[in-house]
C-alpha cells in the first residue's frame, strides 16, 4: 500500500514512538502530495525552509497512517516552489516567513508581505544561511495593512504593547459602531532569531532552548525537541522516563487550564473565578515547584530521558493532591455552568462553526471544541498513553463556552491520566545519553502539548545543530481567531483572544 | 450566588504575609513600604513590558496577583498605560521588534520612571543573548534601576525585587 497517492520515491520512516516518515519529492510531486493529501482528510501542520544541505523547503503532513515529511530540494540559483497556501490556508504566513528567513519563496502566493521582517534586519539578509554574520538593522518596514472603506467604518490599532500582562502583537480592527467588520493581525515582534541561535548550541544542550520557545508548553517543547534528537539518534528511552515524560506533560496541561479557567471567567466579568482558580493554579505549581524543582517544569526532560523523579510518598501526595484538584475544578465547574451572567458572555462568542475549522486547519484545543477530533495522546499513542487510554474532549459549537468545556473536561481526564501514571510507574534508569551520530541525520517530534500539536524538526551533521524548525500550533489558530471575531463586539475581543489563548513567543520564534 | 458566597467563605484568606528582605524582619519591611508608598503617593502602579520574553516570566509575574501574593493588596497595582506608571517592569530579552516600542513606553512614562528587569533574559540576554534580531538584556535599550534575575523568577523573588528597589530609592 502506498502511504500517499504521487509520490515516486518511497518514504522512509524515522524511528520514533510514534509514526513518522520522510520522503523527498520533485516540484510535481509536491503539489500532489498536498493534494492526496486533501483528498485523504489529511492537514498540513508545519511548511519550513532550510538550507542545511543546500537549499530546501519541507512540509509535514498528518494522514491517517501517521506523519510525513515532505522535502523538496531547491537550486541556489531558483528557490522557489510551487504556492500551497492556495490548498492550505494556514501555509500562507509560513511561506511568508520562509521568505524572509531564507530567500526562499512561493511562486505564485496571492500574498507575499514580508512578516517575520518588520525591519530588523535588511531585505537582502538572511539569518538562517549558514553564511551569515551579525547585522545592522534593516529599515522600518511601513506595513500595508489591507483597508476596509465604507460608511461609517474606522479603524482601531492596538498594540505591539497591550494593556494588560501579555506578549506584545498588533491588531487593527476595521469596526461599525462596535462591531468588528474585520481583523487583521501583525505579529513577529518577539522574533528573537530562535532558530539561528539553535546552530549555535550542542544538540545535548539545546533542549533548553526548546523549553523556553513559549514557556507556557516548556514540556511539549523539550518533549519534542528531545524525541526529535533521539530520533536523529537512534536512541530509545528507559521505560521510567516515558512515563515521567507523560506525567510532565498532563502535569502542564493542568496547570494552563487552570490560568485559561480563571482569565476567562475574570475577562466575562466574574473576578471570582480567578480569584478561585488563580489559588487553584499557585497549590499546583507550588506542588510542582516542591516535587520537581521548577515551577513551570523547565528543563526537567532532558536528552535521552528526564532529569526528575518522584519516590513512593510524593507520587502520594501529589495523587492526593489531583483527588482534591478535582472535587475543586467540579464544584467550580458547576458554579460556572450555573452562572447566566457567564453563560450569556460565553455562549455563542467568537464562534469558529466546523466547516469553517476545517477550511482554515483550526488544531489543538479550539480544534477540539470546533468539533475536529484530533489529539496525538489517541490517534497515535505512545507508551504510556497506549495503556492509558486517554478520552478526548470535543464539542461542535465552537464558540467561547465549548472552549470553556473542552478545558473543564480535559482538565478532568488529565487530573485521571495524571493518577493512573503515578500508581503504574515503572523502574528502570532515568536517561540513557544519546550518542551523536557521524555524518548527517535527521530526525523529528510531535507532540500534543496542551495548546495542540508541536512539532520539531531537527538536522544534525557531525554532532552538530545544522537546522531546528520548531513550530507552534498558533501558527494554525492566529488566522482563525481572525474569523472568529467577526461580528461580534469590540468589548468581547478580549474574552475570545483569551479563548484560544495563542503563544506570540512561539509563533515568532 | 449563594453557592459564590459558599465557596468564598469556604476557602477563606490565602493571603500571606509580604515577604521580608532576606536581611530584614518582616515589620520592619512592611514599615519600609509604608514609607515608600508614601514617598510615591498614595499607590504604587506598574506597568508591565514584555519585550520579548518566552512568556514564562509573565506567567509568574501575573502570580503575584493571585490570592496568595496579593500585590493589590499592599498598593501595588499594575496598570494599562506607561502615562499612570510610577515604574516599568520589563521581561525578555528585547528583540529588535520591540526596542522602539520599548524606548516610547520610557518616554511617556513620568518621573520617576523606575525601571526593573526581570528574568535571566532581562537581565543579561539570557539563553536568546544579542543577535540578528535580539538586542539582548533590557539595559542595552533603556537605563535600569534593578534586576530580579531568576528563569522566571517565581513570584516571591520578583516581589522582594520590587519592594528592595524601592527602598534603595527612599
Ligand atoms: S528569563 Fe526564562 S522565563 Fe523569562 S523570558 Fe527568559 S527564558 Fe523565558
Amino acid at each position: 500500500m502506498t502511504l500517499l497517492e504521487g509520490l515516486r520515491s518511497t518514504p522512509a520512516p524515522l524511528p520514533a514512538p510514534v509514526p513518522i516518515w520522510h520522503v523527498e519529492v520533485t516540484g510535481e510531486e509536491w503539489l500532489a502530495a498536498a493534494r492526496s493529501v486533501v483528498a485523504a482528510g489529511g492537514r498540513l501542520v508545519a511548511l519550513w525552509g532550510s538550507a542545511a544541505d543546500g537549499l530546501s523547503v519541507a512540509a509535514a503532513y498528518v494522514i491517517h497512517a501517521g506523519l510525513i515529511w515532505v522535502e523538496l530540494p531547491l537550486p541556489a540559483s531558483a528557490p522557489v516552489y510551487p504556492d500551497l497556501a492556495s490548498i492550505f490556508p494556514a501555509a500562507g504566513r509560513m511561506q511568508r516567513a520562509t521568505a524572509d528567513l531564507l530567500g526562499i519563496c512561493a511562486s505564485g502566493s496571492v500574498d507575499q508581505r514580508p512578516w517575520f521582517r518588520h525591519g530588523a534586519w535588511p531585505a537582502d539578509y538572511l539569518p538562517l544561511h549558514p553564511g551569515a554574520g551579525a547585522c545592522e538593522a534593516g529599515e522600518s518596514i511601513d506595513y500595508p495593512f489591507v483597508k476596509v472603506a465604507g460608511d461609517g467604518v474606522h479603524e482601531i490599532p492596538v498594540g505591539p504593547v497591550h494593556a494588560g500582562i501579555i506578549e506584545p502583537g498588533h491588531f487593527r480592527f476595521s469596526v461599525v459602531g462596535e462591531k468588528v467588520l474585520r481583523l487583521e493581525e501583525r505579529l513577529g515582534y518577539t522574533h528573537k532569531g530562535i532558530e539561528r541561535r539553535f546552530t549555535q548550541l550542542p544538540p545535548l544542550e539545546a533542549h533548553r532552548l526548546a523549553g523556553r520557545i513559549s514557556g507556557d508548553s516548556t514540556v511539549a517543547y523539550a518533549f519534542a525537541y528531545c524525541m526529535a534528537l533521539e530520533s536523529a539518534c537512534g536512541c530509545a528511552i528507559p521505560e521510567r522516563a516515558a512515563w515521567l515524560r507523560a506525567l510532565l506533560l498532563e502535569l502542564e496541561r493542568v496547570a494552563n487550564h487552570l490560568g485559561d479557567l480563571g482569565a476567562l471567567g475574570n475577562d466575562a466579568g466574574l473576578a471570582f473565578g480567578l480569584a478561585q482558580f488563580s489559588r487553584l493554579r499557585e497549590e499546583w505549581l507550588r506542588r510542582l515547584g516542591e516535587d520537581f524543582g521548577h515551577r513551570l517544569l523547565m528543563d526537567r526532560i532532558v536528552p535521552g530521558g528526564v532529569a526528575a523523579d518522584l519516590d513512593g510518598p510524593a507520587a502520594a501526595r501529589l495523587a492526593r493532591h489531583c483527588d482534591s484538584l478535582e472535587r475543586e475544578v467540579r464544584a467550580l465547574r458547576d458554579i460556572y455552568e450555573g452562572h447566566a451572567g457567564l453563560q450569556d458572555r460565553f455562549i455563542a462568542a467568537g464562534r469558529v462553526t466546523p466547516a469553517l475549522a476545517g477550511r482554515l486547519g483550526l488544531t489543538g484545543l479550539a480544534g477540539r471544541a470546533s468539533g475536529h477530533a484530533i489529539d496525538l495522546r489517541c490517534d497515535h499513542p505512545w507508551p504510556p498513553y497506549d495503556r492509558l487510554a486517554p478520552g478526548m474532549a470535543t464539542h461542535r459549537n465552537g464558540d467561547v463556552a465549548a472552549r470553556v468545556t473542552v478545558r473543564f473536561e480535559e482538565t478532568q481526564e488529565s487530573l485521571r491520566l495524571i493518577r493512573e501514571i503515578l500508581g503504574s510507574l515503572p523502574n528502570s534508569a532515568l536517561r540513557r545519553e544519546p550518542q551523536l551520530p557521524r555524518g548527517k541525520t535527521r530526525g523529528l517530534g510531535w507532540m500534543e502539548g496542551w495548546r495542540g500539536e508541536v512539532l520539531v524538526a531537527l538536522e544534525l551533521e557531525d554532532g552538530a545543530i545544522r537546522r531546528c524548525h520548531c513550530h507552534d500550533p498558533s501558527w494554525q489558530n492566529w488566522p482563525v481567531l481572525e474569523h472568529a471575531v467577526i461580528g461580534n463586539i469590540v468589548p468581547d475581543f478580549p474574552l475570545i483572544n483569551k479563548s484560544f489563548n495563542l503563544s506570540y513567543s512561539g509563533h515568532d520564534l | 450566588m449563594l453557592r459564590i458566597l459558599k465557596r468564598i467563605a469556604q476557602t477563606g484568606i490565602r493571603t500571606e504575609p509580604a515577604p521580608p528582605r532576606a536581611d530584614l524582619p518582616h515589620e520592619e519591611s512592611l514599615r519600609i513600604h509604608r514609607e515608600l508608598l508614601a514617598i510615591l503617593g498614595d499607590a504604587l502602579t506598574i506597568r508591565q513590558v514584555d519585550a520579548g520574553s518566552c512568556n514564562g516570566c509573565e506567567l509568574e509575574i501575573h502570580a503575584v496577583n493571585n490570592p496568595y501574593y496579593n500585590l493589590e493588596g499592599l498598593g501595588i497595582r499594575f496598570v494599562a498605560s506607561p502615562r499612570h506608571a510610577d515604574m516599568l517592569l520589563v521581561t525578555g530579552p528585547v528583540s529588535r521588534h520591540m526596542a522602539e516600542a520599548l524606548r516610547r513606553v520610557y518616554a511617556a512614562t513620568p518621573e520617576p520612571k523606575l525601571v526593573v528587569a526581570v528574568g535571566d533574559c532581562g537581565c543579561d540576554g539570557g539563553i536568546f543573548g544579542e543577535g540578528y534580531a535580539s538586542c539582548g538584556r533590557v539595559a542595552n535599550v533603556i537605563p535600569v534601576d534593578f534586576e530580579i534575575p531568576g528563569c522566571p523568577p517565581p513570584p516571591l523573588e520578583i516581589m522582594r525585587g520590587i519592594l528592595t528597589l524601592l527602598r534603595s530609592k527612599a
